[in-house]
């Protein structure tokens, strides 16, 4: 899986790309996988104010609905008009041809919040390892189920 | 999380085939292997092989079981042959569904009723309440494993492994015989609109009728599905789904399965309420929607007609097939025709769609 450097990410799963003032937010490679084949993305309007921790969007799956939080407060400046027509792209390049809006970020203090790379590659570690560990207690009990028959 | 989950003996297979497990029901299910919408396509195209052991199996038995089942339930039982299957409701006294199921006539007086697992226990008990004269109800639920191998290829991948003379299986009937040496009932019945086949098998044997399914069915293109493109594939179809379509407060009048309730039938439970709402005529209806603007609606979202509140949408998702935004929704029953502009509330935005004929996808 890939973390690219250089991208600051959130524990709803987007990343952030910032250039000065402005910051481009999508969805990170790891989210895409837990959500499945994307059908259907909501962006928010060139203009519109998006609120750092608030849904500004929502992408969906065959099967479900899931918000997209904004990582940074800012203005819309701009979305990416592939989307709509192709939210499959998300699935193929999410840290690319996939990203989602970009913004003038109000307060760039917003970012202190963001992990780096390393630290978001960690964090999902963290969370695949939690799935894994349950798994193997699941085994272990099926192996004493076994046994006792 | 997943404490006091059930397991089909599968479990393990559906892991290492890297299936996505999802609870469903009480159970731990595989919701999808390589992905929704591939694994929908190659059911519409080739064959998909699922595990629906979830499903509970509940059996009547004994010398009334015919008079039992025709009270209990809203079809004509007695017009079944052996050998052959029925698509049935069980109904309260209010006319409402306590599950929409399977009857397999097994012998004159022997019946298998395939159950939602959602449900399972709850038939279960709602049967035995309603037993009367020589009947035995038993839940043989965990006897039973069931696989449903369906897709326009799937009498092409099942014929080498089986005696049986698929051909002469006509749609909603089944047959006994061995499947790669393994004791089956084998129906062709299925939920995804397509031709194919479910196969009820001791649980015990579950896992190696999987293997040898996948096994010969590889080299037709057949792949694992999970619930995820089980539930898209019958929505196409417009194949209510217990829990969305249906509940006990919907009754079949209402749902568009009129066609299920017999009331040529003397007596059965929720008979008198029925009658009644097919003289007064039904306040809400089932209806198809197909969004004529970007967006999916999902179940719940609120119905309106002119601004009006109209009803709730059951089910919804973009169609695999036809590329389509679709929906299913109870509306109120002037707002049912087709043609009708309907809005659907989408996070606070009004999308415009058109009630539509059913099923939206055909073979």
């Amino acid at each position: 899986m890939e973390f690219p450097e250089g991208l600051k990410f959130s524990k709803e799963h987007e990343w952030v790309l910032v250039e000065g003032k402005t910051a481009t937010i999508g969805i990170t490679e790891f989210a895409q996988e837990e959500l499945g084949d994307i059908v259907y993305v909501e962006l928010p309007e060139v203009g519109e104010k998006i609120v750092k921790d608030d849904p500004f969007g929502a992408v969906e799956s065959v099967k479900a609905v899931s918000d997209v939080y904004a990582p940074v407060s800012g203005t819309v400046l701009e979305i990416n008009d592939l989307l709509p027509d192709n939210p499959e792209t998300i699935n193929d390049d999410p840290y690319g041809d996939g990203w989602m809006i970009r913004v003038e970020m109000t307060d760039s203090d917003d970012l202190k919040d963001l992990m780096s790379a390393e630290e978001y590659a960690e964090y999902v570690e963290q969370q695949k390892e939690a799935d894994d560990e349950d798994e193997e207690d699941e085994e272990e009990e099926d192996d004493e189920e076994k046994d006792k028959s | 999380m997943t404490q006091g989950l059930k397991r089909t003996p599968l479990y393990a297979a559906h892991r290492r085939a890297g299936a996505k497990v999802v609870e469903f029901a009480g159970w731990e299910m595989p919701v999808q292997y390589r992905g929704v919408i591939e694994e929908h396509l190659a059911v519409r195209s080739r064959a998909g092989l699922f595990d629906v052991s979830h499903m509970g199996e509940i059996e009547v038995e004994g010398a009334d079981a015919v008079e039992f089942c025709q009270r209990i339930s809203a079809n004509d039982v007695a017009r079944m042959k052996v050998s052959q299957a029925q698509y049935n409701l069980l109904l309260n006294d209010r006319g409402g569904v306590v599950d929409d199921v399977i009857f397999y006539r097994l012998e004159p007086n022997h019946f298998l009723i395939c159950v939602n697992a959602a449900n399972s226990d709850k038939d279960f008990r709602w049967i035995r309440e309603h037993a009367e004269g020589k009947v035995e109800v038993a839940d043989a639920s965990a006897r039973y494993a069931q696989l449903a191998l369906q897709g326009p290829l799937a009498e092409k991948i099942l014929q080498p492994l089986t005696a049986l003379k698929l051909g002469e299986i006509k749609s909603f009937y089944f047959g006994f015989g061995d499947v790669a040496s393994i004791r089956c009932l084998v129906a062709r019945t299925g939920y995804t609109g397509e031709d194919g086949f479910e196969l009820y098998c001791p649980s015990g044997d579950a896992e190696r009728l999987w293997n040898a399914l996948m096994e010969f069915g590889a080299a037709e293109g057949l792949v694992p599905v999970g619930l995820g493109a089980r539930d898209t594939l019958r929505l196409e179809k417009a194949y209510p789904l217990y829990g969305h379509e249906l509940d006990d407060t919907t009754t079949p009048l209402e749902a568009g399965l009129e066609w299920v309730t017999k009331f040529s039938k003397p007596a059965f439970i929720g008979r008198e309420v029925l009658v009644r709402q097919k003289e007064e005529g039904v306040k809400r209806r089932l209806v198809g929607l197909e969004l004529r603007e970007p967006g999916i609606a999902r179940g719940d979202y609120p119905l309106f007609k002119d601004g009006q509140p109209v009803g709730r949408v059951t089910s919804g998702t973009k169609s695999p097939s036809l590329g389509k935004s679709i929906a299913l929704g109870y509306v109120a029953r002037e707002a049912a025709a087709i043609g009708n502009a309907i809005d659907v509330e989408i996070r606070g935005r009004k999308v415009r769609a058109e009630v539509v004929p059913l099923p939206f996808y055909r073979r």
